[in-house]
């Protein structure tokens, strides 16, 4: 059993009472003394030419202070990328200037073209309006494929292309795989969409900066997964203000599902336009701004490949898939299709030859980035529509198709085709244990009672695998990766045995405040109460990474782990010194020391109070105090894993499909706090079957954007969903971090929608409606009854 | 939202007096024009309230009719109905979340007629009278197309009097993102025949489907609609769902209310 509150104990998270109450202190709560307003003049046509801008009018309207244009920008840099993909034939990526405010073009709607800043927001709007803005429209491209067309409109002018990277992974094994695919028993192929969709975490995106005069001190105050890397690059590449003179703040902060790990120009905007202004500016998104403003995610479109020989046994897949970059490359967009998708083609299975070819494709619509998965549920979905596919094909059991091609317990590590090293798992166990938990068995009898109420049940089956923890940073490096991917902390023990602990990891829903203490409590023994977690500010936290790829855990919870085994190793030293004893034969348990074999002891607060009241201390040996700092750099990537269960009932009549039972069997390795990796399933599946059947980010030819708020852009809602089963009980810990976990925050949202895809196909197949192969997300009403129709 | 003046009478008379400025606008329960001014696409000059005038507020049965104030909420109908017009009722609890529903009034989604709104099928559906501050105006001739009515400038509903069906039901089918309807039928049994209206479905905003009236009016089942199909010409075409599609439902919905019916 866990200690009440130390690894394994469902400790409720202590952020909750704040955030619960309406007393969390987000960034659009901080308001400073003289702080302005900004609002930005964004693009309502999708592409083009900027002839001219009067802001005259607007300048001499009440309130304004100035009105921006990118002329006001000439010294700053663009607003740059975190990563260089190098495309098959060696080169280096397309990488267009990406500038804070429009520079002779617009190129999406929603690309901020002026930005007003006055006394009061609605004045800022108002004189907004008043801006003449002469521009000639250009034709947009919406459509990737069109995008690469001869002839094509150019996003970007001084590009030969809007192709940003055309990648092949593994290049030299395109020539073996096509050769397998020659030699095949059988091919199975599925063309797909992986839809567009918009993160829209509860709160919008809001920065506020601010600048004091007399020191050059900048202070940015943002909506940020991690703070740290906006000082580093605003800082370095955009703004030139060195990293001493710049502290970035990202309070609490209201979800962000990927979309707020990028720096955006607002936040440049802002740390700049304080100088200027040498007032606070401060910039809050609207709903409706978040739509055209925020990074997106997925929208690939894909074909992929499989051969299989006689005894269908998987020799080999290919894909080809098109990426949408939007209009310019946000901080981590050329990485998710290429290094965050094809090196997960594997998925769980042994298939020994794989080449993944990405075009990545510049577009007039708004940038698309990492949203909760990231590149892994866009492999795992095509792959495993596909496994799916293929046993439909080849008449035989989806289930056991999957189990004869797992890589099987006793063959880890596995070394893939796609470069990666699974170093545990065991998709047998976790397959086993979501059926059982479906009660599969029992399907039959209910998808009988179903057929008498007219209505069609399915059961669906996905294995996910996925990559978390990222990243060896000498690997990301040679991946084209332009930071490293480690993770930092400090330690410090206050004097009376409180423990204040600094990460760089940053909470925003994951729960950190709790699971951090949860981890520190258990390897000291004290109660978890005693320790603080401190995260989110610069200037007080050691160089942080951030929060996404379900990392905290993994790299920022084994600095944790470190900088505590470094206070460990030193207490122990101290206490020695008080018991008379060996260091080496002192052990510490329930928070108090004592030496081996004897009824000698000292406890926690005695030890720390020596620390920094040294009158008994071993002063020419050891320095007073007890702070310790680690960083951390994974020697791998985490590999979860895990079987998905979707059971649901379509009606006929009207193509709607109700998710009646679902069930996730995950491996995440050790787990810390059970239910807050119960909630974060919950979140996961419920972005992921919103994706599957609700969520759709749709243009129109002329890059308007058609869902661009929730009267048509569908939410998942609590009643869109019933109860989740959700299991960790296999686990098969990390073996390459300390605490031997793997991280859960992206699983359900990555193992969901194909399980969801497969029920819904399930259902017609086993209905007569066998020409229905595959149906893109979302599987809308309309569309299921629209492919019913044949 | 741009700057307005705000008056609250208390009266249908200072009402309509206030709206005699052609920048004046009637504000009931806001839950379309709130959202419009926010978006900066609605800029009247001055927001006449029509929640603080007691006479427009209540559900009362008069004989067969069922009368309810321009400013009653959904939430009171849905309330207050029950027990002398539950179809109307049940309408009534499925418009919008809770939120809206105590918020938003009958009057207005008339005034509105948003061809995807759920009161402009019940008032069409039952042949009910919309009540004005000048006259009284029967629902064949009150909708006139999408957000287009018969009424006037200046011209505030103030009742509107339902004759009150042997039996009715709505049946919904939501458009997943705003929960309006995708297609909903509202189908009302009298005496005299039967009453199908359908929203959500047409261009045209909320119509009766004639033929689905004269085959219930001889056979009030879900049979007597098997061989009626509906025509996609002039459906609505949208993210949501194809015209044919919304075709389709209106047979699904129809036959759907009629069973709810009984």
């Amino acid at each position: 059993m866990p200690k009440d509150d130390g690894i394994g104990a469902s400790v409720k998270r202590r952020e909750d009472t704040r955030f619960l109450t309406g007393n969390g202190k987000y960034t659009d709560d901080i308001n400073l003394r003289g702080q302005t307003y900004v609002h930005f003049l964004r693009s309502d046509i999708a592409h083009g030419r900027i002839k001219g801008i009067d802001s005259s009018a607007a300048e001499a309207m009440d309130g304004v202070l100035k009105v921006f244009t990118a002329a006001d920008f000439d010294s700053a840099g663009g607003i740059p990328c975190g990563w260089q993909v190098t495309d098959k034939h060696g080169q280096p990526m397309q990488e267009p200037k990406h500038p804070i405010l429009a520079e002779g073009k617009v190129r999406h709607v929603g690309d901020p073209i002026c930005a007003v800043v006055a006394e009061t927001y609605a004045q800022a709007r108002d004189a907004a309006e008043a801006i003449e803005v002469d521009i000639e429209e250009l034709d947009p491209v919406v459509d990737m494929k069109a995008a690469l067309a001869d002839g094509a409109p150019l996003v970007h002018d001084d590009l030969t292309s809007n192709l940003c990277y055309d990648w092949g992974f593994v290049e030299e094994n395109k020539d073996a795989v096509n050769a397998a695919f020659d030699s095949a028993a059988h091919v199975v192929s599925l063309e797909l969409t992986n839809n567009r969709l918009v993160a829209n975490p509860m709160e919008p995106r809001v920065a506020v900066g601010d600048y004091d005069p007399w020191g050059d001190n900048h202070t940015l105050y943002t909506t940020s997964q991690n703070p740290h890397v906006i000082r580093l690059l605003m800082g370095a590449f955009v703004l030139n203000i060195p990293e001493h003179k710049l502290r970035v703040v990202a309070p609490d902060v209201g979800g962000g599902f990927g979309s707020k790990i990028y720096h955006y120009a607002e936040e440049a905007f802002c740390t700049y336009a304080a100088k200027v202004l040498k007032r606070p500016v401060k910039w809050t998104s609207s709903r409706s701004e978040a739509f055209i403003s925020d990074a997106h995610g997925r929208d690939h479109k894909t074909k992929i490949e499989l051969a299989l020989d006689a005894d269908h046994n998987f020799t080999a897949l290919r894909t080809e898939t098109y990426a949408n970059m939007g209009a310019y490359l946000s901080t981590f967009a050329p990485s998710i299709p290429t290094w965050l998708h094809g090196t997960l083609m594997a998925g769980n299975y042994k298939t020994p030859l794989i080449y993944v070819n990405v075009k990545a494709v510049f577009t007039n619509t708004v940038p698309v980035d990492a949203y909760r998965g990231a590149g892994r549920p866009e492999a795992t979905f095509q792959l495993e529509r596909l496994v799916d596919k293929a046993a439909r094909e080849l008449g035989v059991d989806p289930i056991e198709l999957r189990r004869q091609n797992f890589i099987k317990p006793e063959e880890f590590p596995y070394q893939t085709p796609v470069a990666v090293v699974y170093d545990t798992g065991n998709y047998h166990a976790t397959m086993d244990k979501m059926l059982e938990l479906a009660d599969y068995a029992g399907f039959e009898a209910r998808r009988a009672e179903s057929a008498k109420n007219g209505k069609l049940r399915g059961f669906g089956i996905a294995h996910y695998i996925e990559a978390c923890g990222i990243a060896p940073s000498n690997l990301v490096g040679q991946l084209g990766a332009r930071a490293g991917l480690y993770e930092s902390a400090s330690v410090r023990v206050n004097a009376t045995g409180s423990i204040s602990v600094y990460t760089g990891s940053h909470s925003h829903g994951q729960g950190h405040e709790t699971t951090f203490a949860q981890v520190v409590a258990d390897m000291i023994g004290v109660d978890a109460n005693s320790i603080e977690i401190h995260h989110g500010d610069t200037s007080n936290t050691p160089m942080g990474m951030g929060t996404y790829g379900s990392r905290s855990l993994a790299v920022g919870g084994s600095a944790i782990v470190k900088a505590t085994n470094k206070i460990i190793d030193k207490a122990k030293k101290i206490a020695a010194h008080l018991l008379e004893a060996a260091p080496e034969d002192i052990e510490l348990k329930d928070g108090k020391f004592s030496v081996a074999g004897t009824d000698k002891s000292v406890d926690w607060s005695g030890v720390t109070l020596a620390a920094y009241v040294p009158h008994n201390y071993p002063l020419e040996e050891l320095e007073p105090g007890l702070e310790e700092t680690a960083f951390y750099d994974p020697s791998n990537f985490t590999y979860p894993s895990g079987a998905y269960g979707c059971e649901i009932e379509l009606d006929p009549d009207t193509g709607k499909i109700d998710i009646l039972r679902f069930i996730a069997a995950d491996d995440f390795g050790n787990i810390v706090n059970p239910m807050i990796v119960e909630g974060q399933v919950h979140g996961g599946l419920a972005q992921g079957i919103g994706q599957a059947l609700l969520e759709n980010c749709v243009y129109d030819d002329q890059g308007q954007l058609l869902s661009g708020s929730y009267m048509d852009y569908t939410m998942p809602r609590a009643d869109d969903m019933r109860g989740f089963t959700v299991d960790h009980s296999c686990v098969t810990p990390c073996t390459h971090n300390p605490l031997g976990v793997k991280g859960c925050g992206e699983a359900g949202a990555i193992g969901s929608p194909p399980a969801v895809v497969n029920a819904a196909i399930d259902a017609l197949h086993r209905a007569g409606h066998t020409q229905i192969t595959h149906i893109d997300m979302p599987l809308t009403p309309s569309r299921v009854w629209a492919a019913m129709q044949g | 939202m741009y700057n307005f003046d705000f008056v609250k009478p208390g009266s249908v008379a200072d009402a309509v007096a206030v709206l005699a400025d052609d920048d004046a606008q009637p504000l009931s329960g806001g839950q379309t024009l709130i959202p419009s001014m926010k978006a900066r696409l609605n800029a009247p000059g001055t927001l006449v309230s029509l929640t603080g005038i007691p006479d427009l507020v209540g559900v009362c049965r008069e004989s067969d009719t069922l009368v309810i104030g321009a400013a009653t909420t959904h939430a009171q109908v849905a309330r207050d109905a029950a027990g002398d017009f539950p179809g109307l009722a049940a309408l009534a609890g499925q418009i919008g979340d809770p939120a809206v529903r105590n918020r938003g009034t009958i009057g207005g989604s008339l005034a509105n007629n948003d061809p995807s709104a759920c009161y402009p099928a019940a008032a069409l559906g039952t042949g009910a009278t919309i009540v004005t501050d000048r006259r009284e105006i029967g629902a064949d001739d009150y909708f006139q197309g999408m957000f287009a009515t018969a009424l006037e400038e200046g011209e505030i509903i103030t009742s509107v009097r339902f004759p009150i069906p042997q039996a009715s039901a709505y049946a919904k089918f939501v458009q997943p993102a705003s929960r309006f309807a995708l297609t909903a039928a509202f189908v009302a049994r009298y005496a005299s025949g039967v009453r199908v209206a359908i929203t959500g479905a047409s261009e045209n905003g909320v119509f009766r489907w004639a033929e689905a009236e004269a085959a219930l009016s001889s056979n009030f089942s879900a049979d007597a609609l098997a061989s009626l199909g509906c025509s996609p010409h002039e459906m609505i075409a949208d993210l949501h769902g194809t015209a044919a599609y919304r075709a389709h439902l209106v047979g699904v919905m129809t036959r759907r209310a009629v069973t709810a019916a009984g």
